[in-house]
């Protein structure tokens, strides 16, 4: 039990779960799900709470019950006391002003990170202003290898999503020459297959390798397919250089999506097995979303903030390229409007960052939320001055397969040129080589010869 | 010096092979105003069909032509900013709602309910159009329809305790669907047999995109008949239902 007292009006909290739902700034989904704070005064009474609360307190009481969830059991038993020695001794609020501070570094900021439980790092973020997640964002740096580097600071990646109703390969293909074209597809050339059977994963993987090939292009590819499928097209010997799966951070939540731990240790073994990599030998893809485990019914009274940082833990265990929040994805239920998409993504950044991830958003929003692109330009700058690894890039911002808005090929220019960031090193080199960009970065008109457009050079 | 960049006249042939908004070429590095404007207008009708309300008067004046009493009713979200955030609401009649079908027990094979969903737009525009297909077709095969229900701020699931309180053996329940950004007048048609409160998606059938320039209404009166003879026979709906999808196809 927790309680805080303002003006003789006593707070209670029955347990550490509750404390983090109340302190949590508002959203629809903890209201839909019955867990947020009943007032702004509740809401402040909570974080006043938890900000006194050590960190020590969340290697003893759990969220979910150890017993109950393979992930708690992850957090628990996989804690590094070592990493998390220089901070034991802070509560929350301790943790929040370290956080901040001068003296905190990026090597001391990687130093900690496997200390800190998706918990900790939750309930702080609870007490961080925007601009705190952004600024404590900014100092950590995650570098990921594959064919490229992604991460590196001063650097910005983009993941080429050429996704179309029926799959239709020269559809497909017109979409990843058009994002080439303008500089696109760093992190990943990423397709949202419309169906999971096999063999049209396979097609789409083959013509993604084919073009890859021929114009020899230091990226990676990706069908998103579910990761049972991934295992079988690798065993059947197609050409997966990443293995993709959606994850959540509860193990009911996992298991309604077909997975479990045991699953990805298998798919994690045979993606590694195929050492494609020619940088690293990061081979994972994990996506995510506030909201997921309440809409699986899989909450267990969880913040949905909360239950996101736990998806975190189970991402770092694989060593991911790239981890993305599909942010808006999940509709108004869940984040209503811009301000809530805005302050969940940067919360998703700011969580997913500290535990170590190479984090990138999908800076998105549906037709029924309370969003437009304004809301999106606003989004999508801040996370480039708060590091992010990297955003989607898809043809007008309009998904066409799955009905949603994402981020342009041209939103990715925008950011480059405003914040002065630059493509992967490996892939910059390209563009330039291909003629695409020139030495300052600047994008060129390239003309009808080019090998991209069916010239000869 | 020209102002738009334009994209090469390969790519812009691409487009022959995709709906998706390539070869746009670029203002400095952004969007055209052009094409910035097409997708603000995309997103203006999507939103305006989000805020649309259903055209009560037009509608119960339109399906009068059916010969079967119309019923209004009423979700338990209030208004459309509830609707949005509370889908529990949505899914469930408020209490005047539920007193006004309470003297309906008269058995029937089809319930058939209306309800705006996303997209009032979608209905305003082809409910009508679609009923005039499918109503005949499921009389010609001897289904007793029940009372036709409008409901407002609606969600799919109150169409399984409509259907239930009319003593109905199936529930269609045609919504409108999420606006996309080229289609703001898409119904859905969502089918349970058996249907009772609490039911989920497995439970159902669905056919998706139907309007004039999408599942045009003589298609998608087909396949919705195609399932309602399916259900009744196999005496089920859902997902054991979707396994002969196959049969289905266009």
């Amino acid at each position: 039990m927790y309680r805080h007292t303002i003006k003789s009006k006593v707070y209670q909290f029955a347990d550490l779960k509750d404390l983090l739902a109340k302190a949590s700034p508002c959203r629809s989904g903890d209201e839909l799900a019955g867990v947020c704070a009943a007032t702004y005064e509740e809401r402040v009474a909570a974080q006043i709470t938890l900000a006194d609360v050590p960190l020590k307190t969340f290697l003893n009481e759990v969220v979910i019950p150890y017993e109950k969830d393979e992930i708690t059991r992850l957090i628990i038993d996989t804690h590094n006391t070592e990493a998390f020695e220089p901070i034991s001794h802070l509560t929350v609020g301790d943790f929040c002003d370290w956080l901040l501070s001068d003296h905190t570094t990026t090597e001391t900021l990687q130093q900690i990170s496997a200390g800190i439980t998706p918990e900790m790092a939750a309930a702080v973020s609870k007490l961080m202003r925007n601009q705190d997640l952004i600024a404590v964002a900014k100092k950590c740096e995650v570098v990921t290898r594959f064919r490229n580097t992604i991460g590196l600071t001063g650097h910005f990646s983009t993941r080429l999503q050429p996704n179309h109703p029926t799959d239709n390969p020269k559809g497909v293909a017109a979409s990843i020459i058009d994002g080439l074209l303008y500089g696109s597809g760093d992190a990943v050339i990423g397709i949202n297959p419309a169906t999971d059977s096999p063999a049209a994963v396979a097609n789409l993987l083959n013509l993604i390798d084919t073009l890859r090939q021929q114009f020899d292009i230091p990226t990676q590819s990706c069908v998103l397919s579910h990761i049972t499928t991934t295992i079988q097209l690798i065993n059947e010997g197609a050409p997966v250089d990443l293995c993709f799966q959606s994850i959540a951070g509860t193990e009911k939540t996992n298991s309604s999506f077909g997975i479990d731990m045991a699953l990805l240790d298998e798919a994690y073994a045979a993606t590694l097995s195929l050492n494609r990599g020619t940088v690293g030998n990061n081979v994972m893809y994990f996506e995510t979303g506030q909201g997921s485990s309440l809409s699986a019914n899989a909450n267990f009274g969880v913040d949905q903030q909360t239950c996101e940082a736990r998806a975190y833990a189970v991402a770092r265990k694989y060593n991911p390229l790239l981890v993305n929040t599909v942010v808006g994805f999940i509709g108004p239920e869940y984040l209503y409007d811009g301000k809530q998409i805005i302050r969940a993504a940067l919360e998703d950044h700011f969580c997913g960052k500290l535990l170590g991830l190479s984090m990138g958003v999908d800076v998105c929003y549906t037709n029924h939320a309370e969003a437009d692109q304004d809301d999106m330009d606003n989004l999508l700058t801040l996370l480039g001055v708060a590091g992010c690894s990297f955003i989607m890039g898809v043809p007008g911002s309009d998904d066409i397969m799955l009905n949603y808005q994402s981020t342009s090929f041209h939103d990715a220019l925008y950011l480059r040129k405003v914040l002065g960031l630059r493509p992967a090193p490996e892939f910059e080199l390209w563009l330039m080589k291909q003629g695409i960009i020139d030495d300052k970065g600047n994008l060129l008109s390239v003309n009808a010869a080019h090998g991209l457009l069916g010239g000869k050079g | 010096m020209k102002k738009v960049i334009k994209s090469a006249e390969q790519l812009i042939a691409l487009q022959e092979f995709t709906a998706a908004r390539i070869a746009i070429g670029r203002a400095g590095t952004s969007i055209p105003l052009k094409q910035s404007l097409a997708f603000k207008l995309a997103h203006a009708h999507a939103r305006d069909a989000v805020y649309s309300e259903l055209d009560i008067t037009c509608l119960t004046d339109q399906l009068k032509q059916f010969d079967l009493p119309v019923l209004h009713l009423h979700s338990m979200a209030g208004y459309r900013e509830q609707y949005l955030q509370r889908p529990d609401f949505g899914r469930k009649l408020n209490e005047e709602s539920i007193l006004h079908l309470a003297d309906h027990t008269q058995a029937n094979d089809i319930a058939i309910i209306i309800a705006d969903g996303l997209s009032a737009t979608a209905i305003n525009s082809n409910v009508i159009g679609l009923l005039e297909v499918l109503i005949p077709t499921l009389r010609s095969a001897g289904l007793k329809l029940a009372d036709i229900t409008l409901v407002e701020q609606g969600r799919v699931a109150i169409g399984d305790e409509i259907a239930s309180a009319l003593n109905a053996k199936l529930s269609l329940i045609l919504i409108g669907e999420r606006p996309g950004l080229s289609s703001a007048d898409s119904i859905g048609a969502y089918l349970t047999y058996a249907p009772i409160p609490g039911l989920t998606d497995e439970s159902r059938n669905c056919i998706s995109n139907i309007r004039p320039k999408g599942l045009s209404y003589k298609q998608a009166s087909k396949k919705i008949f195609y399932l309602v003879q399916e259900a009744f026979r196999r005496k089920l709906s859902g997902v054991e239902l979707k396994d002969n999808a196959g049969l289905l196809g266009e």
